[in-house]
């Protein structure tokens, strides 16, 4: 089993290539579109933009979830908004601004074709989204209102508040429920996804596990999406969702797709910092908040007064010194870096040093407290409850937090992942944020994906294949299910004394430590050894009570940790591989004043790895990256 | 050093300040089986601990003892998702206000505190196993009319219809809700009107979701009333529940809504079938 990654990029001007593409894509009679079924699993954004918008089209669509209901999605804790090249504010922006903006933020290591077509059908998200009835923010005129984000000099984020993920996947969700009603859409929620069912070269269906009966479903396709979001949770500590997983993709990286770029994970800047061991997750403070509030530490090291003590002239506003151009915009992954530098440096602020100022003092006093509140009246609010502390009297704490994976299943240009017919969306592929994913950006490509891309290009596949009828008695589904049964006994099987959970966040440590946002050759190595070590004690350790046919969340969530023991060790890997810095990878040999000295030379390309067995080295392969529009140069945003 | 590192010294700092935690919590295997409650300690409870992070730390204690771990629901733990559900001390989601279970953090707990944990109860919302209960009922209240039937690629330009400030302000204040169920189960009647207003107002709040108003109204209570929910009598216990503090005010709109919609007999004009 071999794959060859060719990523169907068209040729001819960047600005006409999706056109064109559309126009050379093979078409489905609306009467033959009705004979071709669909799986989609996970109705985030991606994924439930993509149920509602095949449905609309034609085609038989099933759709899972592993919640009690679609909405509960983690894309619904988006909080700051998604960006179109609208040119509202007549500031400048394009569509090629954001193509540029985007291809350069994600430091040249992204697809400009995708890339392109991403910032094309930006336009037509917020069109649409407003046509559903998505309740952006507004001017008193009634036109829509922006705000800026980081890595761009334009205000073209359309925000509702901070809820725009909230906002949107309501939209999604209501799209696809009205499918669901009219018959288009089978749901079937409390799924989890197991494994991909291969026949003849081609995805033809899964098996899910059903989390209320423990059953073992079998589902039989013409085609598989997975829209099932990043695999951030890794680290256990981090912004995604207690039920945000890597399984469904990492089974199918098991089943033959390629997982590209797995070591480029965005650390966010501006998160609640952590307070204690038993903490289950990090809470996101928008990067919006980054229009208004401003960065600082003291400039003395080991100041201790509290901040409304500390007068300018000693306070260091570091984003505003060092990126004079940006400011407190800066892309996340250069505010990351430099805010861990101060703590380093023994700047840091709160109990545990582990922390820099937001500040919104300046922006009260020009505004008012009632204008910040309108803006950011939910983020205050939740970092009140959380913190115990008053952001309108006192500036927030924020540390860097694992926030979002740009890495995920490798995709062509189509979509489609290196097995034929399975298809990825939104954060579980890789395909446009490169190295690093810039504010209000994953709104944008998972709705592009859905609701845009994928109705395009899925009947090109379906009109350029022959579909021989299978039923989930083929032998693969048999086989399939065996192994998944196996894998649950197996589980349930060892007895040991400790909980999933505990390796979880054993697991999280060693990934912060070794493959977090500062890296090296000597600590990969040892983090790859760590976690085989790791992984071995949980085979003999973990402890699973309750059986399998029943509600079981610690069966649940053990087969996840499982996955990620081995995810963990992947991304160690080709982060070792990787040598040399690019984005949110940064390898502590190969850099310049502390921003990321990228190797073009040897590193210009896309890795994706080739599954050959657990605990066997898998295969790199290489998809070279070219760049004809926007030109290879070191990122500056000083 | 890593901040999950420095997280370890803290911790053990704080240690001795530790509260001890009683807590009363509802088991029942199933739906078909009686519930009953069951009692546990949790030692070393922090104050910067959330509700469901206390109940981690049970259920990590309980996996170790091979005992079946309590079964809840939780996802993003931000507030959002709509995931957590329970039951505290006769309050659902606890005594904060505007506060979903897991943004509920024991601070404002004292050491020694009782605490009583129960499901979210409707006949609507049927048992599934401990405090996890089965909220389909919203979907399918959603899907029966929760939506403009816009298809993808029909929209126009997004600033081509002008939506007044304050009109967009209203709609995005009830589109807040979080589907979480409070509502339901702090009503005596366990009526759903509240989260079915909350839709009915978002939608018609705005220009764009004007055209199916009669029949998403009549659509949306009908079903609603299909799945064995209660009927409001105002004692507007929802709207001091809502974690999302939506306003009792939309409930008059759905109401007015829906004799609007019965008065002008739109649906049936507009054939009655959308375009399902």
């Amino acid at each position: 089993m071999s794959f060859k990654l060719d990523s169907k990029c068209p040729e001819g001007p960047i600005g006409e290539q999706w056109t064109n593409h559309k126009f050379d894509s093979k078409l489905v009679n609306p009467a033959n579109k009705r004979k071709f079924r669909v799986i989609v699993v996970g109705t985030g954004l991606g994924g439930a933009s993509a149920a509602a918008s095949l449905s609309e089209l034609g085609y038989q669509v099933t759709a899972f979830c592993i919640h009690d209901s679609p909405r509960r999605a983690h894309s619904i804790a988006a909080q700051g908004g998604i960006n179109a090249a609208k040119n509202y504010q007549n500031d400048g922006d394009s569509v090629y601004r954001l193509f540029y903006d985007t291809v350069k933020g994600g430091d040249f290591r992204s697809r400009e074709s995708n890339v392109h077509r991403l910032a094309e059908v930006s336009r037509q998200i917020i069109d649409h989204s407003v046509a559903m009835g998505v309740p952006f923010a507004r001017e008193y005129g009634g036109t829509l209102a922006n705000r800026s984000f980081g890595g761009a000099q334009v205000s073209r984020t359309f925000y509702a508040r901070g809820q725009t993920g909230q906002q949107l996947l309501l939209g999604a969700y209501a799209a696809m429920m009205k499918q669901v009603a009219a018959g288009g859409v089978k749901l079937m929620p409390r799924r989890e996804m197991l494994d991909l069912v291969v026949i003849d070269g081609k995805a033809r269906g899964i098996i899910v596990r059903n989390l209320i009966t423990g059953e073992l479903e079998s589902y039989e396709a013409d085609a598989v999406i997975v829209a099932t979001g990043g695999y951030g949770h890794v680290y256990y500590l981090s912004t995604n969702a207690m039920n945000s997983n890597a399984t469904a993709i990492w089974r199918c990286y098991k089943k033959g797709a390629g997982f590209a770029n797995p070591c480029f994970t965005q650390i966010h800047p501006t998160c609640i910092p952590v307070s204690g061991t038993h903490q289950s997750k990090l809470t996101l403070m928008s990067e919006s908040l980054r229009n208004d509030g401003r960065v600082w530490v003291p400039q003395k090291i080991g100041d201790t007064r509290s901040p409304d003590q500390i007068p300018d002239s000693e306070r260091d506003y570091y984003l505003e010194r060092v990126y004079p151009s940006f400011g407190n915009l800066a892309p996340r992954d250069v505010a990351s870096r430099q805010a861990k530098y101060r703590c380093d440096e023994g700047r840091g602020v709160g109990a545990s040093k582990r922390a820099v100022y937001l500040d919104f003092r300046d922006v009260i006093k020009r505004d008012g407290e009632d204008k910040v509140r309108e803006k950011y009246g939910n983020l205050f609010q939740m970092y009140e409850k959380i913190t115990g502390e008053n952001p309108y009297k006192t500036p927030m704490r924020i540390y860097p937090a694992v926030h979002y994976t740009m890495g995920g299943l490798w995709v062509d240009y189509n979509l489609m992942s290196t097995v034929p017919g399975l298809h990825v969306l939104g954060e579980a592929n890789f395909s446009d944020h490169g190295a690093n994913r810039l504010g209000a950006s994953a709104l944008m490509q998972g709705l592009a994906d859905g609701y845009f891309v994928i109705p395009s290009t899925i009947g090109h596949y379906f009109a350029s294949n022959k579909f021989e009828k299978v039923t989930t008695d083929h032998p693969a589904f048999k086989a399939a299910r065996e192994e998944q049964e196996g894998m649950i006994n197996k589980l349930l099987a060892v007895k040991g004394k400790k909980s999933a959970l505990e390796f979880h966040r054993d697991l999280g440590n060693i990934m912060w430590e070794r493959c977090g946002m500062s890296r090296s050759a000597e600590g990969l190595k040892q983090g790859i050894k760590e976690i085989q070590a790791l992984r071995a004690d949980f085979w003999k350790n973990v402890n699973i009570p309750g059986d399998s046919k029943d509600l079981n969340m610690e069966l649940e969530n053990a087969g996840r940790v499982a996955d990620y023991l081995e995810l963990g060790e992947l991304m160690c890997l080709d982060a070792l591989e990787r040598d040399e810095s690019c984005g949110g990878h940064f390898r502590e040999e190969h850099q310049v004043d502390g921003e990321c000295k990228r190797d073009d030379e040897k590193f210009c390309h896309v890795a994706a790895w080739e599954f050959t067995g657990v605990d066997k080295k898998p295969n790199r392969h290489k998809e070279d990256l070219k760049f004809d529009n926007v030109h290879l140069a070191v990122r500056s945003y000083k | 050093m890593s901040a999950q590192h420095d997280s370890k010294t803290i911790r053990s700092g704080e240690a001795a300040t530790g509260m001890k935690i009683h807590l009363k919590i509802w088991r029942q295997k199933g739906s078909r089986t009686e519930g009953q409650f069951e009692e546990h300690d949790v030692d070393n409870v922090l104050g910067d601990m959330s509700f469901l992070e206390m109940l981690d730390e049970l259920n990590v204690k309980l996996v170790k003892q091979g005992k079946e771990p309590i079964a809840f629901e939780s996802d993003c733990r931000e507030g959002i998702c709509g995931a957590c559900n329970m039951v505290i001390d006769g309050q659902p989601h606890g005594p904060e206000k505007a506060t979903t279970t897991c943004q509920l953090f024991m601070r404002h707990y004292k050491d020694g505190s009782s605490i009583t944990v129960e499901p979210f109860r409707a006949k609507a919302f049927p048992m599934i196993k401990d405090l996890v209960v089965d909220r389909s009922a919203f979907d399918r209240i959603q899907a029966a009319g929760g939506y403009n039937s816009v298809r993808v690629g029909n929209a126009q330009d997004a600033n081509a219809i002008l939506v007044k400030k304050d009109d967009a302000d209203k709609a995005f204040d009830a589109a807040t809700c979080i589907g979480c169920g409070a509502c339901v189960a702090v009503c005596k009647n366990a009526s759903a009107s509240l989260f079915v207003s909350a839709k009915i107002s978002h939608l018609v709040h705005l220009p764009q979701g004007r055209e199916e108003r009669e029949s998403r109204v009549i659509r949306m209570v009908d079903q609603m009333n299909e799945e064995g929910f209660g009927a409001c009598s105002n004692t507007r216990a929802c709207e001091s529940t809502c974690p999302k503090e939506i306003k009792i005010e939309n409930i008059k709109i759905m109401n007015w809504e829906y004799l609007r919609a019965k008065a002008t007999e739109r649906e049936k004009l507009a054939g009655g079938g959308g375009d399902g």
